[in-house]
């Protein structure tokens, strides 16, 4: 693995199956009565956050802790970057007060890159998200959730998506999700199309590892699994889709399209939901909505990104229990 | 002024001969020239070419003296070769009054490195609403005919074609920077398959092009002469060429920046690499260099665009748009243009001097090397080899897209009316 994860793209096929298995051995801890590993003891992770985002910040709050880590959460809001402090400024604070990880999420594509590269701060980066450009960890957890729903937790380890039918419907344009989904997927062996309005399909998709499709009931019976991506009201107001409900007709899941899905396929969305605009309540709330679950499986993914960042290269995947024993022997 | 011999240049990249400079002007070309009183530089093997004229500078000054200022724009402007700059109106405050480019006119003349001939604002403030006073500014002591609203498109077609027309009561010209602002709202970089990876806001080509067919229509209909600043697309060299081939009094410039770097750069996320309009594609570069070599795209500009370190230093979407390029242009065309054989020295000279002069009605400058002309030259060493050290830069600012590169030829002498500027490649 690189020194970074900045993008899906970094990741080769080993990197990407070994991040999963390692999930999977961290999923097995959190069975556990003692949640925590002493893996990351002495090292500080900071979350950087320059976008509001409970729901990632919290997700790697716990991914960090349950590695015993300290954490610092750094909120744009309220800190001197509302104040016009530049990136650069923040880097050097972070790395003056010695972080050994900083975990980021910004409005502006490319800033996780930036701080990486531009010699700013020398601990590891973590992209949690950056402007409309990618958001690894959101697509290694939601291949997680594939394997797992898919091949099999036990059957799943060592093993990729090779020849699943994933379909990405929504804001393709806009979205971050759906750029490192597209990415690891094809890494992983799986055949995506995404699905889209024209208006939400980026000019230059043709170079992407991916078909497109305009129509979403085409595709619908030859999915493995369906993303749904959140679709912002504010779209509407700048013409990419005529009303709401003209977008939920054409492009929205409810239990009819559902119905069209081969019987094992699952329903996915990366959160929050827009109940009504891409997705029905009906669908939501279905066994076959694996929303939750993605929420559990970013947990385990995020400690096994952040131990195999910071925890060096030797497997995780047999070493950890290990050394879990030992610590709690003491 | 004592008597200056320049002993053996390659004349326009043609035959070694000697120009001898007495004073202001040129008063002999030949060969074996005596060199009696004469300070002699021996120049075998190099090039001679009229002082270049840039019709498209930032030099900041007044408002962002952090960036450049007059001064050290036109010390830039003096080591890469040139002895004309036409300043662009964008300034604090904008150059749409006969007071402010006055006062940038007055600048270039104190700092004497080379001239300044300042660019008005079409429209007050730059904001595409009202005419500026532009006869006001062309009767001023700066003598303005070119008007450009640059940075900002005049994107309203009934302000556009009033400025086409009332211009023509002085012989002005138009500089558009043709840019259609609804189509890049948010827009970060080249629209296509870079931008759909990066995920950064897309600047589409069409942008660009149906502006330019819109002006060069106007232009036919009111009878008016327009010039289209940083043209970056190849299909805006099609419009270009379609106008021409109609009749159209229409001429465009190309940037060094963008006859040589693609939209591939900004893969980095170096916001050295951002720039307006955006770095294009292999395919526009191919087509601005094959439109620069058959005269479709009249000459290069170099949007001259100076900003401060921390305006680059950031994330791409916070950064500034612009690159310097008064040191670096001579080199990248020389580069892009003279080592593929698309043109000769004599083409760089027409495109580089002689019509950007022309086009903006530069009566001293852009002038043949030949007896009784000002002597407004640039003599330069096409041999030598040397990587971008923006460090070395005269400029205020450092935001080249250059550095460590390694580009082709060097000023080693600019003579403005016969005052050496540079020497040896050192300012004087």
């Amino acid at each position: 693995m690189k020194r970074h994860l900045i993008s899906a793209a970094d990741l080769t096929r080993d990197d990407a199956v070994l991040i999963l298995d390692t999930a999977e051995e961290m999923a097995r801890v959190a069975d556990r009565p003692i949640k925590k590993l002493p893996t990351l003891r002495g090292l500080t992770v900071v979350n950087l956050f320059f976008e509001d985002s409970t729901r990632t910040r919290i997700s790697f709050e716990a991914a960090a802790k349950r590695l015993s880590a300290d954490v610092i959460n750094f909120s744009a809001k309220g800190s001197s970057v509302s104040k016009g402090e530049s990136l650069k400024d923040t880097a050097l604070t972070l790395e003056a007060m010695g972080a050994d990880a900083v975990v980021i999420r910004h409005h502006a594509s490319g800033a996780p890159y930036r701080l990486a590269t531009s010699g700013w701060i020398d601990s590891a980066v973590v992209n949690a998200g950056d402007g409309t450009h990618e958001h690894p960890t959101q697509a290694l957890l939601d291949a997680f959730t594939m394997r797992r729903r898919l091949v099999g937790r036990d059957a799943g380890l060592g093993k990729d998506l090779g020849g699943r039918r994933i379909t990405i419907v929504g804001d393709v344009l806009h979205s971050r999700v759906a750029r490192s989904n597209v990415q690891l997927l094809h890494t992983l062996g799986a055949e995506v199309t995404v699905v889209a309005p024209p208006t939400l399909v980026p000019i230059g998709v043709e170079s992407w590892p991916c078909e497109v499709s305009y129509n979403l009931d085409e595709v619908l019976p030859k999915s493995d699994a369906v993303m749904m991506l959140r679709v912002q009201r504010e779209r509407m107001n700048a013409a990419f889709f005529p009303t709401e409900r003209e977008y939920s007709r054409r492009y929205g899941l409810d239990g009819d399209r559902m119905a069209k899905m081969p019987e094992h396929a699952i329903v996915m969305h990366p959160g929050p939901m827009n109940r009504g605009m891409e997705i029905t309540a009906e669908v939501a709330d279905s066994d076959r909505c694996t929303a939750v679950e993605q929420v559990a499986n970013g947990v385990s993914t995020r400690m096994a990104v952040l131990y195999l960042l910071l925890g060096g290269s030797e497997p995780a995947v047999t070493t950890t229990p290990a050394a879990a024993r030992t610590e709690e022997s003491k | 002024m004592s008597k200056i011999l320049i002993r053996g240049a390659k004349v326009l990249g043609g035959e070694a001969q000697d120009v001898l400079i007495d004073g202001e002007t040129i008063a002999a070309v030949g060969t074996g020239l005596d060199a009696e009183g004469a300070t002699v530089i021996e120049a075998a093997g190099q090039t001679l070419l009229p002082g270049l004229v840039d019709l498209h500078t930032h030099l900041r000054e007044p408002g962002r003296e952090d960036s450049e200022t007059v001064l050290t724009g036109t010390r830039a402007a003096a080591s890469g070769g040139y002895t004309a700059v036409f300043a662009m109106a964008n300034t604090f405050p904008v150059a749409d009054t006969a007071g402010v480019v006055e006062q940038v006119w007055r600048l270039g003349k104190e700092s004497g490195y080379c001239d300044v001939q300042p660019i008005g604002a079409v429209t007050v403030g730059l904001e595409g609403k009202q005419l500026s006073e532009l006869g006001a500014m062309h009767e001023s002591a700066a003598r303005v005919t070119v008007f450009s609203d640059d940075g900002k498109c005049v994107d309203d077609a009934v302000i556009m074609r009033r400025a086409l027309e009332y211009v023509k009561a002085f012989g002005g010209v138009v500089a558009q920077h043709a840019q259609e602002p609804r189509l890049t709202e948010g827009a970060q970089m080249n629209e296509g398959i870079v931008s759909a990876e990066l995920g950064l806001g897309g600047w589409p080509a069409v942008a660009e092009e149906s502006i330019i067919a819109r002006d060069v229509l106007l232009a036919e209909h009111v009878g008016s002469r327009v010039h289209i600043c940083h043209l970056s697309t190849a299909g805006s060299v099609e419009i270009v060429r379609w106008a021409k081939s109609r009749g159209i009094d229409v001429t465009a410039e190309v940037t060094p920046h963008h006859l040589l770097l693609t939209d591939e750069l900004v893969r980095s996320y170096n916001a050295v690499y951002k720039v307006n309009p955006p770095l294009r594609t292999e395919r526009d570069v191919t087509a601005l260099r094959e439109a620069l070599a058959d005269g479709t795209i009249d000459i290069v500009a170099t949007d001259h665009a100076p900003h401060p370190h921390e305006d680059k230093d950031c994330e791409w979407a916070a950064a500034a748009m612009g690159m310097v390029g008064l040191e670096t242009a001579l080199s990248v065309v020389q580069q892009t243009m003279v080592e593929t054989g698309l043109l000769d020295w004599a083409g760089v000279a027409e495109r580089m001097s002689f019509a950007p002069a022309r086009i903006g009605g530069l009566d001293n400058h852009g002038r043949p090397v030949s007896v009784g002309e000002p002597a407004n030259l640039t003599l330069v060493d096409t041999s030598y080899r040397g990587v971008v050290d923006p460090a070395q830069f005269a400029s205020r600012s450092r935001n080249t897209p250059y550095e460590g590169r390694e580009l082709p030829g060097r000023v080693t002498h600019t003579f403005l009316r016969g005052r050496a500027t540079v020497v040896d490649g050192t300012l004087a």
